[in-house]
């Protein structure tokens, strides 16, 4: 199916089961502990082994010797799969140093070698005994000290990366209010709940990985070209994923070595990648620096606006882009934008939870609050005063398709009480307490891309979901369930689904914040296919019928869906280039009431509230666990969350969640939490 | 993990004599940092004698009306002991502001004193540690030393004793007994239980290797009002940046002990009398000769305004 224009009026907009709170079908799962996890899952596959990756001891050179033989000799050891020994492997997609094999070492705990034991305490001890020495080379740690050399990191069309519209320097130069600040985010490391974890099982050409991964379909692919074999032969299966956040977007080491040991060992290899090895092996998000510059007339009207923004990475090319969201949020006819990125010899920066926009907002809205009291003006009023109407500001070429940012701050700061709020600091006072209000703008792009899907009838009544989408908590599951029985006309009890499995029809999968459209989307796809089969089997129009109650009603004429025995159909939604004239994303206004310990600085949250614009809610409950935590997360990248770089041996301190400064609520339990989401028609764009 | 072998001992002299005969024995009591470190092969012990069934697991009324804790006692039945939070509250609230429900049901008083040190670079067995594998160095002193100690350190470690019970024990006056493989026993005061490190980062304490904790001991209760200030990165499940614990008298005189700056709880007595007319001049007195890096120089003045927050509150 393809999206080649504005949606109008259509079936989800008289939704009966789309649209309404509904508890996650496979929550009894996880709650009872039966959803099966990658590393769980015994009973699939028999004669599992357990694999131990080492990881280097340095961050830059060479591996100049390396002793097995005291491990291989250790009890319980099977094999043992060692760089040295190894070619290095193909680079499946967003991998930039090759994930094993070879002397060269690229990062700090990069996969060494892998040890393959009968039990995992086994391969854990007979781990330590691998004996190697290094050749240490000197490496680029610290972001800081490379800033003034970086180049413009590659942008659209692989141009450096710098825009500008009228003339910034002049109109700032000229600006009533200036605002020249930097700001700084640190690295920080996804540290989900489940740690990248595999299943490897060779059948002769064919492998399957159990494993835990967001993107299966580029997972199936990278596959392929890591091992140099045909992806028609790699089946990826991975139904629940304990956490993602743009960390298991890719495949990373777990897999690869999973594959490598199974092979070498004969038998299947089972590996979870371990705590202590997480920040350094995998990806994470870089640090920046970020310098911006505002220029505002007196009565608040922003004429400048300059982000420039500086990150790294091991190659010099993806880094970690603070300046995305500035384009789209206020205007201002003077406008430069710049993204830096230096070559840095630290593990591999990615995607983490809004990568770029998360860092680049904060710092952003920061310096709109500070221009804002330099003006003697009220937050929101400034940022009201800057809304942009039809065209998106950074770039004239496009349009909003719907942007209620306006109404999400004006809204939010009536249910929060803004009015409460003294512009002067440290006037509220409560004990040992001093409390204020804050307000920011949200703003997220909101992608959509091809999906497919599989929906059978089992004869029975019951309508069958598969495709290779991936719930990573976030709750497919359940609003693809919704969406097939909206569709299909029977109950949500009597739909299943079956998602992560690359045998089935390839989707969008999670990322990106294109899921849950693009994947619903493309179910619904598939669903109207399967009415049109129907329709052909007992001759009526599919698309005409009405399908509701487990019934077909066509004219004065009722099948019963099971009736139409078992049948299968296929199919995609694409989406046409018609949204390339528009800029589809969802806003919020974000407020929080924050209180700083008067003696010692310390910090504390006291209230939040979110008030969203996301376009057509799917299902009410699961969207507000989704603010919830994205606003836990926040909180945690606000107030807590850190990799320290140890600038000498370049690699981020925290051996163990024991260092870390991680997710863990810094929030007063007193207090309630407040959130509301507004469902606009953005979906129909 | 190395392998190693188990016994279960059946009296405290037993245990002593058991881990002496033995140059690679350790006790073991609720595990809860030994065998991490053992996953990690940081400790490598190759005899584990456990003390679970040496009788130490009660709280019984001690000598001169004070409180006998057996070794073997659980943080959460230590801190939630009726007689402990009514007569010794900077006990309990120390140690319910550290480590989590789950692990407190497992860690025993004996081993909480006795836990090892959390510097990332004593994890990390890539990185050169003194305390670690002694003579290697010390990869902290020019490294990630945001948590570590300013004070009682020296050119081989700068680490912190971490826990939070031992800082209220300390500001309590408490006394660690122990019993030897001879079966002779003494009595260390909790001011002379944590060496610093000198050029041996490696020995924690004054125990000899085969010497047992049986017990800690708690002289008679003091009154006034207990707290226990801890500050750190996150608000829960974090070791303490820099923590207070403090005893405040009707008539305003204090006892204050620090945590999270030093390799044991910090507490000098003759500043005491300074707190409540000149806090400032009491805590450069506390922290006179302190050596901070760079990265940790804020503790100093962040444990003055802990302790500014301490009194804020008592004179509430």
């Amino acid at each position: 199916m393809e999206f080649n224009a504005p949606a109008r009026n259509n079936l989800f907009d008289q939704s009966k089961i789309v649209g309404k709170s509904t508890p996650r079908i496979d929550g009894p799962l996880k709650t009872s502990g039966l959803a099966p996890y990658a590393y769980e899952r015994h009973d699939v596959i028999p004669n599992q082994a357990y694999g131990y990756i080492v990881g280097s001891a340095i961050a830059k050179g060479r591996i100049a010797s390396m002793d097995t033989s005291e491990a291989r000799a250790a009890p319980g050891v099977i094999t043992i799969v060692t760089a040295p020994e190894t070619k290095p492997v193909g680079k499946g997609m967003a991998n930039i140093a090759p994930l094993f094999g070879g002397n060269e070492i690229a990062h700090y705990h990069q996969a060494i070698a892998c040890v393959v034991a009968e039990t995992f305490e086994q391969a854990r001890s007979a781990a330590a005994l691998i004996r190697t020495t290094y050749d240490r080379a000197p490496g680029k740690f610290d972001l800081e000290k490379q800033k003034p050399d970086a180049p413009l990191a590659p942008g659209d069309d692989k141009k450096p990366d710098k825009k500008t519209q009228g003339d910034f320097e002049t109109a700032y130069s000229k600006a009533a209010i200036k605002l020249d600040a930097t700001y700084k985010t640190p690295d920080e490391s996804h540290a989900m709940m489940e740690p990248h974890a595999t299943i490897a099982a060779w059948e002769g050409e064919k492998l399957t990985l159990l494993t835990s991964n967001q993107m299966i379909n580029w997972g199936k692919n990278s596959m392929g070209k890591i091992l140099g074999i045909d992806p028609k032969n790699i089946r990826l299966d991975s139904p629940y994923i304990g956490g993602g956040f743009g960390g298991k977007l890719f495949i990373r080491a777990d897999a690869v070595l999973a594959a490598l040991a199974a092979k070498k060992a004969k038998r299947p290899v089972k590996i979870a990648l371990q705590r202590p090895l997480m920040a350094n092996n995998t990806t994470h998000r870089h640090a920046t620096i970020q310098r911006i510059r505002l220029g505002a007339d007196a009565d608040g009207s922003i004429t400048a606006i300059a982000h420039e923004n500086w990150s790294g990475n091991l190659n010099g090319q993806e880094g970690e882009n603070g300046t995305l969201q500035t384009p789209v949020l206020y205007a201002a006819k003077n406008r430069l934008t710049a993204n830096y990125i230096a070559t840095l010899d630290l593990p591999e920066g990615n995607a983490m939870r809004a990568p770029g926009e998360a860092p680049g907002h904060m710092a952003f809205e920061i310096a709109m609050d500070e221009l804002a009291e330099k003006l003697g003006m009220d937050p929101i009023e400034l940022r009201l005063r800057n809304e942009p109407k039809e065209q998106v500001p950074g770039k004239p070429e496009k349009r909003f398709s719907d942007r209620n940012l306006a109404r999400c701050l004006r809204e939010g700061s009536q249910r929060f009480g803004w009015d409460r709020r003294q512009s002067k600091p440290g006037q509220l006072r409560n004990g040992q307490w001093l409390t204020g209000l804050g307000v920011a703008a949200g703003y997220r792009a909101a992608p959509a891309n091809k999906s497919g899907a599989r929906v059978r009838l089992d004869g029975k009544g019951g309508v069958i979901v598969e495709t290779d989408m991936t719930d990573i908590g976030t709750g497919s599951y359940t609003i693809i369930a919704q969406t097939a029985a909206e569709t299909m006309g029977v109950p949500l009890k009597n739909v299943s689904v079956t998602l992560g499995d690359s045998d089935h029809p390839a989707s969008a999968g999670s990322g990106g914040q294109w899921g849950a459209a693009s994947s619903t989307a493309g179910v619904y796809a598939a669903c109207v296919n399967l009415r049109r089969l129907i329709g052909t089997k007992f001759g009526f129009d599919g698309d005409a019928a009405i399908f509701e109650n487990g019934q077909i009603k066509v004219g004065d004429r009722t099948i019963d869906i099971f009736e139409a025995g078992k049948l299968s159909a296929e199919d995609a939604i694409s989406f046409g280039k018609f949204k390339e004239e528009y800029e589809v994303g969802s806003y919020a206004g974000h407020f929080a009431e924050v209180a700083v310990n008067a003696y010692t600085g310390e910090v504390r949250i006291q209230r939040m509230l979110a008030v969203c614009d996301a376009g057509r809610i799917l299902n009410p409950l699961l969207a507000r666990s989704q603010v919830i935590g994205a606003m836990v997360m926040a909180a945690g990248a606000a107030l807590m969350e850190e990799l320290a770089v140890d600038k000498r041996f370049g690699f981020l301190s925290t051996m163990t969640l024991q260092g870390m400064k991680s997710r863990c609520t810094q929030i007063s339990r007193t207090r309630r939490w407040y959130f509301w989401i507004r469902s606009t028609l953005l979906s129909r764009q | 993990m190395r392998a190693f072998t188990y016994e279960r001992a059946k009296t405290p002299a037993e245990a002593a004599a058991s881990v002496a005969q033995s140059s690679g024995a350790k006790f073991l009591a609720g595990g809860t940092n030994l065998l991490d470190l053992m996953k990690l092969e940081i400790e490598k012990p190759t005899h584990l004698v456990d003390i679970q069934d040496l009788g130490l697991d009660s709280i019984e009324d001690g000598p001169d009306g004070g409180v006998k804790i057996g070794a073997f006692v659980s943080n959460t039945a230590l801190a939630s002991d009726s007689r402990i939070r009514r007569d010794y509250g900077v006990l309990t609230r120390a140690i319910v502001a550290g480590a989590s429900g789950q692990l407190r049901n497992k860690a025993t008083t004996a081993g909480n004193l006795l836990q090892r040190t959390r510097c990332p670079y004593f994890y990390d067995t890539n990185m050169a540690c003194n305390k670690r594998q002694p003579g290697s160095g010390c990869a902290a002193i020019a490294g990630f030393s945001r948590q570590l100690g300013v004070i009682g350190t020296s050119d081989s470690c700068i680490a912190t004793y971490p826990g939070d019970m031992a800082v209220a024990l300390r500001v309590l006056d408490a006394t660690v007994q122990t019993v030897k493989a001879d079966g002779t026993t003494r009595s260390i005061k909790m001011a002379d239980f944590q060496r610093l490190p000198g050029d041996t980062p490696h020995i924690d304490n004054v125990l000899d290797r085969s010497e047992l904790i049986t017990h800690v001991t708690l002289p008679r209760a003091i009154g006034g009002r207990h707290f226990y200030y801890k500050i750190r990165d996150r608000a829960s499940y974090a070791f303490a940046l820099v923590s207070v614990a403090g005893v405040v008298q009707r008539d305003d005189s204090f006892r204050v002990a620090f945590g999270g700056m030093a390799p044991r709880p910090w507490r000098v007595e003759a500043a005491e009398s300074a707190i409540a007319t000149d806090r400032q001049a009491a805590t450069t007195q506390i922290f006179a000769g302190a050596r901070p890096t760079e990265e940790n120089k804020f503790k100093i003045p962040l444990a003055d305004r802990a302790l500014a927050a301490v009194i804020a509150e008592a004179r509430s």
